[in-house]
């Protein structure tokens, strides 16, 4: 039992800490420090500034591009990336389906795919569920029916999150309705979104932003190349990059990083109010919360050393998703109580790059408050909603 | 002890209800949100012609001389209809400043084009540093003259700030700036010099303002009640203001719990309805729970603001139970509606959106369960 880092450990933790303080574009800094959304174009320029540094796909095998980072390497990492409030990787090629087509793609797609995914060049996201197909995935009803050397398909997926920037997606459809178990006729199907037939509708989430959206499949027809790995098998992969998008989803480092700034803000007199510091219950709220997170920072800390060692991770990996977003979600409730009156005013529009953060209302991001809360109620909702991960801990865990 | 409705109270109540039923259907509410104003001056000169901006003024004043049990009939149904109107800011708020505070003639002046619905007024009294302490004014006042004082400060989160003629400021004629006394309420036209509002959405659909005073000049009859008095009316026209949120606030959560044990019996995943698997039957129990629990307590606190009993603990054992149990219905009510919860299209959102803008106003849970700790 040991609570200190190695000395090569810390050594890796102040080179990254150097690089991101002194080479991290400065504007994105300013941007996330102002709490300015970032677009597309400013997304795709920090991918690919982590990549020209060979830091982008931290969980890939070295032969594919990773870094070959240990687990504590990449725990550090996190913490590091964090610390700056950089922005999240969007999550859908890097950690969703580039782990599929390097474990389960022909090499051909290996190669197609996995080197524009590595540079940002190519902006992908995912199409599993449906209208009628949320924590049941199985029922999807998206088909993909064979045609010569194409599968022409038909259907709808919706939540498709930023498909309207999306270059391609992937998704699960149903290649076979004459199964045994309705999982086995689910295929992973990758598709140019630019193919006639491929419509993106947009939903507005609660907050007033477009973020996700409905897709429409009608006759789309694609290569039969585009199958990734065996037909009826698609269950099986997505299960895989499941797995993947549970963890990332805990969040923890950008938890802390949210909690030492909510600290800070507290303990300035905001507006010219009393600071928050002096107010004990919203004090022992925020250590409460702070308590919670650095028990699922040793949770994941436990988990990784498990993964480390070569072991599987134990039951306390099943638990990561739903107490980080828990986590995320009570830090969001004390954001908006800490504006007070100051999380009521709605407007967007001071979050664009060119308005001047002290002409806006509310001082710093205070408005940005209840955007965010309402927002990340879908935290405990998509990736596996949290009723679904109990139930699977339920089952697989306790054995209920 | 006695839950009825009397005659009267259940034609108000019935005819509310109908208003909202055939008129104001959610797409209806939220093109009002989204118009100029941000509410339909249209239906509220129809809640002027059914009496309802008269409800809680005495006869004497021009309005029915109901009180807080009709008030509360109104908002409850105004929070299941999501309704945008400014009744809350301009009649419960402004309204019942006037009321408390003016004499004869100002009452004629502005209460009464008010009850008309002719009149759009906000009372602007929290100010940016101030939260949720009512004594914390810094605003000032200074005589200028025997007839006239002259304002200067800023006010904060002004509700309808934007869409009023007429602001009913607060500011200090004495004392400093957390004193109990000292504070005087000023009718201020929003043309006047040195007057600026900024006008905003709020995130529940409403509108609110900040507003900056810097050297207004107003004529003394223009000063509501005595100088430095307007305190306890303050105190006490947030209290109502309480007890109408909170209102409000129990018609949304009957409603988001309806609708969400409606969903849950018609949404099917795993072949069956959601509503089957008991992980979720124990949270719409517990939802109901935190619905009639509430209910209980605004019609205990409602009961006896209108018996004319001290509703100091009541309106803050109210506003810390729709507080908590605000939050748990609505974030309950998104959750249980999966991906849907959080979409603008649906209405649940935005029920959501105003009980949690509500939990901000006027006190939070903390800060009401701090006054009852005591
Ligand atoms: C903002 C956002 C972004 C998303 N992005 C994507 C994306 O990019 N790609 C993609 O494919 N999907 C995405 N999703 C979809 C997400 O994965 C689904 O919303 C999620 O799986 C839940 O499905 P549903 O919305 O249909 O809810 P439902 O499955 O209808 O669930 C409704 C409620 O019932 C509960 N419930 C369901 N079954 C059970 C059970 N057996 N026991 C107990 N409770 C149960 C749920 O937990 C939930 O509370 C996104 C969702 C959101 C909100």
């Amino acid at each position: 039992m040991n609570l200190t880092f190695s000395e090569d450990e810390l050594r890796f933790r102040d080179d990254v800490r150097k690089v991101f303080d002194e080479e991290f574009p400065a504007d994105l800094r300013e941007f996330r420090d102002a709490g300015v959304t970032i677009s597309r174009d400013d997304q795709i320029r920090y991918q690919k500034w982590l990549h020209e540094r060979g830091w982008f796909a931290i969980n890939w095998p070295v032969e594919y591009g990773g870094t070959g980072w240990t687990p504590v390497q990449k725990y550090l990492f996190m913490q590091e990336l964090a610390r700056i409030n950089a922005p999240d990787i969007v999550p859908f090629g890097v950690s969703m389906v580039g782990p599929v087509i390097y474990t389960f793609g022909s090499d051909e797609q290996k190669e197609r795919f996995l080197p524009d995914i590595l540079a940002s060049n190519v902006w992908w996201c995912q199409g599993y569920s449906e209208p009628g197909s949320g924590s049941d995935l199985a029922s999807l009803k998206t088909r993909a029916d064979l045609d010569g050397d194409h599968y022409v398909v038909n259907g709808t997926k919706t939540w498709t999150t930023l498909a309207q920037f999306a270059d391609w997606i992937f998704c699960l459809v149903r290649t076979s309705s004459d199964v045994a178990r309705r999982q086995e006729g689910i295929s992973f199907l990758l598709i140019d979104m630019q193919t006639p037939g491929v419509t993106v509708k947009p939903i507005i989430t609660i907050e007033g932003e477009h973020e996700v959206n409905e897709v429409h499949f009608e006759d789309v027809r694609v290569p039969a190349a585009n199958l990734v790995g065996e037909e009826g098998e698609g269950w099986t992969y997505g299960k895989v990059l499941l797995q993947h998008e549970r963890t990332n989803i805990a969040a923890v480092h950008y938890s802390k990083f949210r909690i030492d700034r909510l600290r800070a803000q507290a303990e300035r007199p905001v507006r010219g109010a009393a600071p928050l510091t002096e107010d004990r219950n919203f004090m022992r709220k925020l250590a409460a919360v702070e308590v919670e997170l650095r028990a699922l920072e040793f949770t994941e800390l436990r988990t990784l050393a498990a993964v480390a060692s070569g072991k599987a991770p134990g039951p306390e990996s099943s638990i990561l998703k739903f107490v980080g977003t828990e986590i995320q979600q009570a830090i969001d409730e004390l954001y908006v109580e800490a504006a007070g009156y100051y999380a009521l005013p709605f407007v967007p529009e001071q979050y664009a790059p060119d308005f001047a953060v002290d002409e806006r209302i509310g001082e710093g991001n205070e408005t940005a408050s209840a955007p965010r809360y309402f927002n990340f109620r879908k935290a405990s909702i998509y990736g596996g909603s949290n009723e679904i991960q109990k139930n699977i801990v339920s089952k697989h865990v306790l054995g209920l | 002890m006695d839950f009825t409705l009397n005659d009267e109270q259940s034609m108000l109540d019935d005819s509310v209800a109908k208003f909202l039923a055939n008129d104001y259907d959610f797409d209806t509410r939220q093109g009002y949100a989204a118009s100029t104003t941000g509410f339909s001056p249209e239906v509220w000169r129809q809640f002027a012609e059914l009496g309802w901006t008269a409800v809680p003024f005495s006869e004497a004043d021009g309005g029915l001389g109901y009180g807080p049990v009709e008030t509360m009939l109104i908002m409850r149904h105004f929070g299941r209809g999501l309704v945008v109107e400014p009744y809350l800011a301009n009649v419960v708020l402004a309204g019942g400043a006037l009321a408390r505070t003016g004499d004869t003639e100002q009452k004629s002046r502005w209460l009464e084009p008010l009850i008309a619905g002719e009149l759009q007024t906000a009372l602007a009294h929290t100010e940016p540093q101030s939260r949720y302490r009512l004594t914390d004014v810094a605003t000032t006042a200074t005589q200028d003259g025997d007839d006239a004082y002259v304002l200067s400060g800023s006010k904060g989160v002004v509700l309808n700030g934007g869409n009023a003629e007429l602001l009913l400021v607060s500011a200090r004629t004495s004392g400093g700036q957390f004193d109990d006394t000292g504070v005087s309420l000023f009718a201020v036209p929003r043309d006047a010099d040195g007057v600026t509002v900024r006008r905003y959405a709020t995130v529940d659909g409403h509108t609110a303002a900040e507003v900056g005073l810097d050297a207004v000049r107003v004529s003394r009859d223009r000063l509501l009640g005595e100088p430095g008095a307007a305190g306890a009316a303050l105190a006490a026209v947030f209290g109502d203001a309480i007890l109408a949120v909170s209102a409000e606030a129990v018609g949304i959560m009957q409603i988001l719990t309806e609708k969400t044990v409606e969903y849950s019996k018609s949404r099917v995943q795993f072949g069956v309805p959601i509503g089957s698997f008991q992980a979720l039957q124990h949270r719409m129990v517990d939802m109901l729970t935190a619905c009639e629990q509430s209910y209980s307590l605004l019609l205990w606190a409602t009961m006896l603001a209108a018996d004319g009993g001290d509703t100091d603990r009541a309106v803050s054992s109210i506003k810390y139970q729709i507080g908590t149990a605000g939050k748990l219905v609505g974030q309950e009510a998104v959750q249980l509606h999966g991906g849907m919860g959080v979409t603008w299209e649906l209405d649940i959102a935005h029920y959501f959106k105003r009980l949690t803008a509500i939990g901000q106003l006027f006190g939070n849970a903390d800060h009401h369960l701090d006054r009852l700790a005591v």
